[in-house]
């Protein structure tokens, strides 16, 4: 049988289906681009549901991140956040999140200060914007309210107890309780299953019940972020009616919820708001000419061939697969980009796990100019229509610094303008 | 046993030995036969030393035919015997020694002699017989052999000597316990002054005898008791171990011994080693990058896929190798045979030291230091370890790769959660370590849990599974403080020493994410970390 060919023009194709891809995607259709998104889901079901802005830089965490910022520039001028001023990424940190609440899903206003974020482990993290369904939690523990962690047997790696015991010293007020989740008695859970069982509201009042019978008095009550996948702050509401208590989730191990529930979430809006969606494909091949670049994808029935007068590449680091490394040395994967990177594997990584500094590793990767676009071995772009944003950037450490959604963010918002401005000027 | 003598804990036995290794574990057990008491200490954990880090050969004595028949006799005996008595802990799955174009067609056309020799059998058979066996054997060989090797998992024999001591009633162990020194009065070592290294505390052992079985660091021992007879030379071995098995059998590479000539199957995977470095200080041994690229470039010659086998971790041991006056300072070259220093020429009476060997001559080592020991106590018992099994029992059975899926499967219980999912540990498996394995009257952490399994081993390095397991072990009340978490980072550094000389290609991605789970999720990289205001922060 012979294959279908399907061409697609656009104005701007976004390759990469993480944060960094879809921030691009409702940056260019906010600029009225014409825009195709092609990206193979990745990172994106691992995140907490936090998004950072700047936590942590040298091993200090910060209260304030636009101050962190300035220091930032100032430290590090390579950091892709350099590229950018505060108000810019203010801006965009503050469309992004708008945009998301207004698709479904609400986020907390990116605010002057750092939130103290819980993880499962007991540990707080500082990030500048969370879900509404996540937001009492921070309030609990700044506040220190008598509260309920409930955790569920079968849940791997979410410990009500572990949580307990090490916010003890900050956060006396916490009790625990373990219940079996209704319907689903004496099985491996998966937060996933769990969050699609409290769609339906006859799904949620067995839980509420539950948990009702034990509340005992608690001001706030705390779960694993399980409150539904298409509508959870419908869910938490209902859910905290139900119980009369404020309620709260918690991130668990990936895959989770809270990176899911944007996942569906884009693809499910983004394309009745004017998006081409190619999702859960990759890119096999890319050539870049003068008038802009010809995408070769392969779907399970037909090959897809997408001509992008610009290109913005968003494909991530080496779990996403936008990098790669072999014995010799580490290379973009799609279209052979120079990546800056340590010479030699024994400057890969340092020899403490955990040491404060960060691996080298994590700063390799792409280098830009100011338009975000990539640069080759002499210093010059690659291509006047190729951009590049998150994680894929070179000079900066989102897990140790604790930025990457703010990266994405930002980067994203950086890539657009300079390619909106590049489009509109080339029309 | 326990009593106070001043502010210290004070223990008395009528054995202390030193060192939880093989060795060690196994004059435990051979004591205990005798019914002799022990104690057993390690400044860290059982395994925590060359046992833990090791090929998991149970040689034939093929390897050492040619330089040195005397061990190879001892390793074919002690081969055999080990088959028999405690088969759970090996798999004779057979070995070959392969000639590949370029190595000396003398040496291996004398094999087979130097086998006849030390009593070994071996078998010549044709290159396209042998590749027909091991497909992944390259073109280029062209001379092979079978000898009857084997592979044994160290973790578990170690695990049911101790366990088995503990079941006749005549032993314990203590680990996290160093020794650090000894008060000698009369021609005696009156007791063992060592330290509890998790709490700081002093505690002080007597004991009519005393057994130096610490491995690479015997000479350090011997020195606290004054004795300037133990002279080692410290050679690293560094391993790496694949994704999946990649021979059946063992392979070995038929020249004199050199770096990466040795394919050695564990379960569902397979070791690749050994580099030799001497080093100066056995607590200096982690895998260096250098060392991984030449072992897998040698080990490549003979099985060419190597060049594209996903690697998850390398490790090092150290051995420890006795130097005899005048002896090369080779380390391959020095003896692999043991000996039992007995330091009755340093004016001692009740102190010996156990050094060098093999793993697969660990019982008779044993039975060396038991006869000695037993004899300057009085007690005329002989050995009993050539005959009596090597009992095995649930909570010692986790270490073998693969096991625990098999376990698994066959019992279908969905309510046993997996907690590891690479190796497949269920719940039930770290619950039965925790209550019942020998260690588990004292502290239980995921390090000593991943000693007892394969928790950690597989090709997540501990990215999920750290988190799983330290999650259960608050639930179960065995962490009750932040210090699990501390337990946690500790763990996972431990683990990346040996996970960073094989980063690159699909197992890079895996420690991206590892380090985002374990900073980002977790927040290891920042415990104690303060923020103004707030408690602790990530
Ligand atoms: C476990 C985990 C927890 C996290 N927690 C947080 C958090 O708490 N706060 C926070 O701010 N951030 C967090 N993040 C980070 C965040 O989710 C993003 O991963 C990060 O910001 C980088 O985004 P990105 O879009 O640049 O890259 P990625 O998210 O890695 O996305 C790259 C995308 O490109 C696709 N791709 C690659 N190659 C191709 C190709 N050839 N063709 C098509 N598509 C391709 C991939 O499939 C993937 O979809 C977390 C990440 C992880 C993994
Ligand atoms: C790379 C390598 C590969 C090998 N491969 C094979 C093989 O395939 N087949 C084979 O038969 N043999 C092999 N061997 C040899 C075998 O591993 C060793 O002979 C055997 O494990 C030695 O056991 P041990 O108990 O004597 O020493 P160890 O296992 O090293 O035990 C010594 C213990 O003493 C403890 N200790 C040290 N100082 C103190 C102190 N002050 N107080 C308390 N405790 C202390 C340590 O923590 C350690 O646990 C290999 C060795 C190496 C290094």
């Amino acid at each position: 049988m012979k294959r279908e060919l399907r061409r697609v023009e656009t104005g701007l194709a976004i390759i990469g289906a993480g944060l960094a891809g879809f921030a691009a995607s409702i940056f260019a259709l906010r600029r009225g681009l014409d825009t195709a998104q092609l990206g193979h889901t990745g990172a994106i079901a691992y995140t907490t549901g936090y998004f950072d802005l700047l936590g942590v830089m040298d091993g200090r965490v910060l209260d304030e991140p636009w101050a962190g910022l300035d220091a930032l520039r100032e430290a590090e001028p390579a950091h892709p956040f350099a590229r950018l001023g505060n108000d810019e990424i203010r801006e965009a940190f503050e469309i992004f999140t708008d945009a998301i609440s207004d698709m479904g899903i609400a986020y907390s206003k990116p605010g002057d200060h750092n939130l103290s974020a819980l993880l499962p482990s007991g540990v707080a993290k500082p990030t500048l914007s969370v879900p509404a369904t996540m937001l009492p939690g921070v309030e609990a523990f700044r506040t220190g309210a008598k509260t309920l962690i409930v955790d569920f047997p079968g849940l791997q790696g979410f410990s009500a107890t572990e949580f307990k015991v090490n916010f003890a010293a900050s956060w006396p007020a916490l009790s625990v309780c373990r219940i079996e989740f209704p319907g689903f008695e004496g099985q491996q859970l998966y937060p996933e299953v769990l969050a699609r069982s409290l769609e339906a509201p006859h799904g949620r009042e067995p839980l509420a019940e539950k948990i009702r019978a034990v509340l005992d008095g608690a001001e706030y009550v705390g779960l694993p972020a399980v409150l539904g996948m298409h509508a959870p702050d419908e869910v938490h509401a209902d859910m905290e009616r139900r119980i009369g208590a404020r309620l709260f989730e918690i991130p668990t191990i990936p895959p989770a919820v809270p990176g899911i529930r944007l996942r569906e979430m884009f693809e499910r809006e983004l394309p009745r708001r004017g998006l081409v969606l190619v999702p859960q494909l990759k890119v096999s091949r890319s050539e870049l000419g003068a008038d802009g670049a010809v995408h070769h994808l392969q779907g399970p029935l037909e090959d897809l061939e997408i001509s992008a007068r610009a290109t913005l590449l968003a494909t991530g680091r080496f779990l996403s697969g936008g990098l790669y490394a072999d014995q010799a040395g580490l290379r973009e994967t799609l279209l052979g980009l120079p990546v800056v990177q340590p010479s030699g594997r024994d400057n890969w990584y340092r020899r403490d796990y955990l040491d404060p500094r960060g691996h080298q590793l994590n700063r390799a990767g792409l280098e830009t100019d100011a338009q975000f676009r990539p640069l080759d071995a002499a210093g010059a772009p690659v291509n006047p229509r190729l951009f590049a944003a998150g994680a894929v950037l070179a000079h900066q450490d989102w897990v140790r610094q604790r930025c990457g959604a703010g990266l994405a963010i930002a980067a994203a918002y950086g890539a657009v303008k300079a390619a909106a401005e590049m489009l509109n000027g080339s029309a | 046993m326990s009593g106070h003598q001043g502010a210290k804990r004070h223990y008395e036995t009528e054995v202390l030995i030193i060192g939880g290794g093989v060795t060690g574990t196994g004059i435990m057990r051979d004591l205990a036969l005798r019914g002799i008491h022990s104690l057993l200490i390690d400044r860290q954990d059982l395994n925590a030393g060359a046992s833990g880090g090791n090929h998991g050969l149970l040689h034939s004595g093929g390897r050492y035919v040619a330089a040195d028949a005397e061990t190879a006799a001892e390793c074919r005996a002690e081969s055999e015997l080990l088959k028999r008595l405690a088969p759970e802990c090996i798999d004779p799955c057979g070995g070959l020694f392969v000639a590949v174009e370029g190595d000396d067609p003398e040496f291996a056309a004398r094999f087979p002699d130097h086998c006849a020799v030390a009593g070994i059998p071996c078998e010549e058979i044709s290159p396209t017989e042998a590749r027909k066996m091991e497909p992944a054997l390259s073109e280029k060989v062209y001379a092979a052999y079978q000898v009857p090797d084997a592979t044994v998992d160290p973790f578990r024999l170690t695990l049911q000597n101790v366990n088995h001591a503990r079941r006749l009633g005549f032993g314990d162990f203590l680990p996290h316990m160093g020794v650090e020194g000894f008060d000698i009065e009369g021609g005696e070592l009156k007791a063992a002054r060592c330290r509890d290294l998790r709490s700081g505390e002093e505690v002080l052992i007597s004991a009519r005898q005393i057994v130096n079985a610490g491995g690479a660091w015997a000479m350090n021992i011997a020195r606290l008791a004054g004795c300037a007879d133990v002279n080692l030379i410290y050679s690293k071995g560094t391993l790496i171990v694949s994704n999946t098995r990649l021979s059946q059998r063992v392979v070995n590479r038929l020249r004199l011994p050199g770096d990466g000539d040795i394919l050695v199957p564990g379960g569902t995977v397979s070791l690749l080693g050994t580099s030799s470095v001497t080093i100066e200080d056995p607590d200096d041994a982690r895998p260096t990058i250098a060392e991984v690229d030449k072992i897998l470039a040698e080990g490549a010659v003979m099985m060419p896929p190597l060049a594209d086998t996903r690697f998850i971790r390398a490790f090092s041991g150290v051995r420890p190798l006795l130097m005899a006056s005048g002896a090369a300072e080779d380390g391959r070259k020095a003896s692999r045979g043991f000996s039992l220093i007995t330091h009755e020429d340093q004016n001692l009476s009740n102190f010996v030291t156990i050094a060098g060997g093999k793993l697969t001559t660990f019982r008779l080592m044993a039975e060396k230091t038991g006869d000695l020991v037993a004899q300057r106590l009085g007690n005329s018992a002989p050995c009993a370890t050539h005959t009596v099994p090597l009992p095995t029992e649930n909570a010692v059975g986790w270490t073998e790769p693969g096991f625990a899926a098999r376990d698994w499967y066959q019992r279908a219980d969905a309510s046993d959660m997996i907690l590891c999912e690479c190796e497949m540990t269920p719940q039930s498996a770290v619950d039965a370590i925790v209550s019942d394995a020998p260690g588990s009257e004292h502290h239980m952490s995921l390090q000593a849990i991943a000693l007892r399994s394969r928790v950690g081993k597989g090709a997540c390095q501990g990215a999920f599974c750290a988190m799983r397991v330290t999650s259960h072990l608050y639930d179960r009340g065995i962490y009750d403080s932040p210090e699990g978490l501390e337990l946690m980072r500790d763990f996972v550094t431990e683990r990346f020493k040996g996970v960073r000389p094989v980063l690159w290609g699909r197992q890079l991605p895996q420690m991206e994410l590892a380090e985002t789970l374990h900073c980002g999720l977790t927040g290891l990289d920042l415990l104690g970390a303060k923020k103004p205001g707030s408690g602790r922060a990530s």
